[in-house]
């Protein structure tokens, strides 16, 4: 298991179908761990495909059906004791569009720990204010937490589902194209963000933006119809790929 | 009508210049067609609030004059041709309140199966059909089905509580609709999020998914209470028409719909039935006004885009 141990995440041999419809062929890829992994590829490659198989949100889907194995920590998510509401909880998501409930900033923050079972206002009032603290909103937001989370910038919004999934304590943050719908300023505040939050989380990105991967990853798969094309060193895939594909891709050939 | 002379190059077949003729004739130029429209829809709608206004003001002013305190707080006698509506206005919240309370559960609870825990399919089709159907059953079958079931089958007799029943079953389809529409415009990135988060279905459709479709929920509620507060034939059938205020909720109460008809058909007063009938829009407009009041807050908390 020592080959597993130095990966947070490890796919191997992951295949998944929609019906008949092969999304992903064969993957295997590791993930370290407290570092930024970049995901890239044209639409439809099947990256957030893959990216959801992390924390089985596929799962929701009845005709999604998928074989191989991911280990999180070397353990099996698939057929281990890890629960599914458990795995979720270890590896978390931030999506394409910031998604906040329609609740208030406190209530969105305190959602992930009261349905894990905390009751006790003060423990509540703690976490909030270190997730609050984590994505820097502590002192814009500190004074108006009963304000609903849908009346906040959309850069906002976003540091705000970042701060929701900090509260339950992930391990693993996925993210789905987390800045497609922000401005370039507000995109830059969330890149500098992943940096600090990958001091210690293991942070895996789904980007379009093919700057974005090389501004904040260390590593960088290229993924296309389904396949992983390269992966490796973002400096390498970038400046000296190895497949051809992936060289004409990143010099913006298609795409 | 006669053609203004053509010029010889090109030649235009007469049939051409015809149709060109007419078209111009009958289609006026889109600024004017917008301003017809606007000025046909702002029609239709004036007509529709007026008829409203109309109706209720008519209502209220043949009935206010008669609401009085002693009114509201007797029990009628010589049949309602003196007296007041007392047991009417309890026999009307009981019979309603309770038939609310019974399909509110039901009906919720059926939507969220269809919506969120199972997969489209010829269940679900049935169920939704078989609600379809029993939306467009006359409510005096429904009276009817009460009458045998509920009274007599189950032993119930005419009663508050056999009234309930049967007008349980008369608003049940509309609350199923209309939670489902609803639960269905709950925006699926709600539901993504929550489950990322690692809660369960049953976490996210109570936290996540009711919580913010009901707005929509309590409008199919509040159109159940309207439906149920003005039924007559469906309540004639199992509740029956006892004058007295009622013991228990085995005993038989008349509806304040009910008294009306009474009061109306069979030409006992027209002063109290108009009271009457002031008494019950007033009713409806209290229950509508209190809905919107709760909406707006509920709204103003959550932070929904409403």
């Amino acid at each position: 298991m020592t080959d597993a141990m130095e990966y947070k995440l490890q796919a191997s041999s992951l295949n998944l179908y929609y019906g008949r419809f092969h999304a992903l062929k064969n993957i295997n890829i590791g993930i370290r761990p407290r570092s930024i992994t970049a995901i890239i590829g044209p639409s439809g490659c099947g990256k957030s495909t893959l990216l959801r198989c992390f924390n089985r949100l596929n799962d929701i889907i009845k005709s999604a059906r998928v074989t191989g194995r991911i280990l999180l920590d070397g353990a099996d998510i698939f057929n281990s004791g890890i629960g599914l509401t458990q795995l979720r909880r270890r590896v978390g998501m931030v999506f394409q569009r910031p998604n906040p409930f329609p609740l208030s900033i406190f209530d969105n923050l305190a959602y992930g720990p009261r349905v894990h079972g905390m009751r006790d206002r003060e423990e509540l009032e703690m976490i909030v204010e270190n997730s609050l603290r984590a994505t820097m909103l502590w002192d814009d937001l500190k004074d108006r937490l009963n304000a609903p989370a849908l009346s906040l910038s959309p850069e906002q919004q976003q540091r705000l589902c970042i701060s929701r999934l900090v509260a339950v304590e992930p391990e693993v943050l996925l993210m789905d194209e987390p800045c497609s719908a922000l401005d370039p300023f507000a995109t830059a505040h969330i890149e500098d963000l992943m940096r600090k939050l990958a001091e210690q989380y293991t942070i895996v990105i789904v980007t379009h933006n093919m700057q974005q991967a090389a501004r904040v990853s260390t590593e960088t798969a290229f993924m296309l119809l389904g396949e992983l094309v390269e992966f490796g060193d973002t400096t390498q895939i970038f400046q000296n790929p190895r497949q051809k594909k992936t060289e004409e891709y990143v010099s913006g050939r298609y795409g | 009508m006669k053609l203004a002379p053509t010029a010889p190059l090109p030649p235009v077949p007469a049939s051409e210049r015809r149709n060109a003729a007419r078209r111009i004739r009958l289609m006026p130029s889109p600024t004017v067609t917008e301003r017809i429209v606007v000025a046909l829809l702002w029609a239709m709608a004036a007509i529709t609030i007026a008829v409203l206004v109309f109706i209720i003001g008519y209502i209220l002013l043949h009935g206010l004059p008669h609401v009085t305190w002693s009114f509201l707080t007797e029990s009628p006698r010589r049949m309602g041709r003196e007296g007041g509506v007392l047991p009417m206005i309890v026999g009307t919240v009981l019979v309603t309140g309770l038939a609310v309370l019974i399909a509110a559960p039901i009906g919720v609870a059926t939507a969220v199966y269809l919506t969120e825990y199972t997969a489209e399919g010829r269940l679900t089709a049935v169920i939704r059909f078989g609600a379809d159907c029993l939306a467009g059953i006359p409510s005096i079958v429904f009276g009817l089905f009460g009458f045998v079931f509920f009274a007599i089958t189950l032993g119930l007799g005419l009663s508050i509580l056999s009234g309930a029943l049967t007008l349980a079953l008369m608003v049940l389809p509309t609350i199923i609709r209309t939670s489902e529409e609803a639960i269905r415009a709950v925006p699926y990135a709600y539901r993504e999020a929550s489950f990322g988060l690692g809660s369960t279905r049953w976490q996210t459709t109570l936290y996540v998914v009711l919580r913010s479709a009901l707005p929509g929920i309590s409008t199919g509620v509040v159109l159940s209470v309207g439906r149920s507060i003005s039924e007559t034939a469906a309540v004639m059938l199992t509740a029956g028409s006892a004058l007295g205020l009622p013991d228990s909720l085995f005993d038989s109460s008349r509806t304040l719909a009910l008294h009306f008809y009474y009061l109306a058909q069979e030409n006992i007063s027209e002063a109290n039935a108009y009271a009457t009938a002031a008494v019950l829009v007033m009713a409806i407009l209290a229950i509508n006004l209190f809905a919107y009041w709760l909406m707006r807050r509920f709204i103003a908390r959550g932070g929904h885009h409403a």
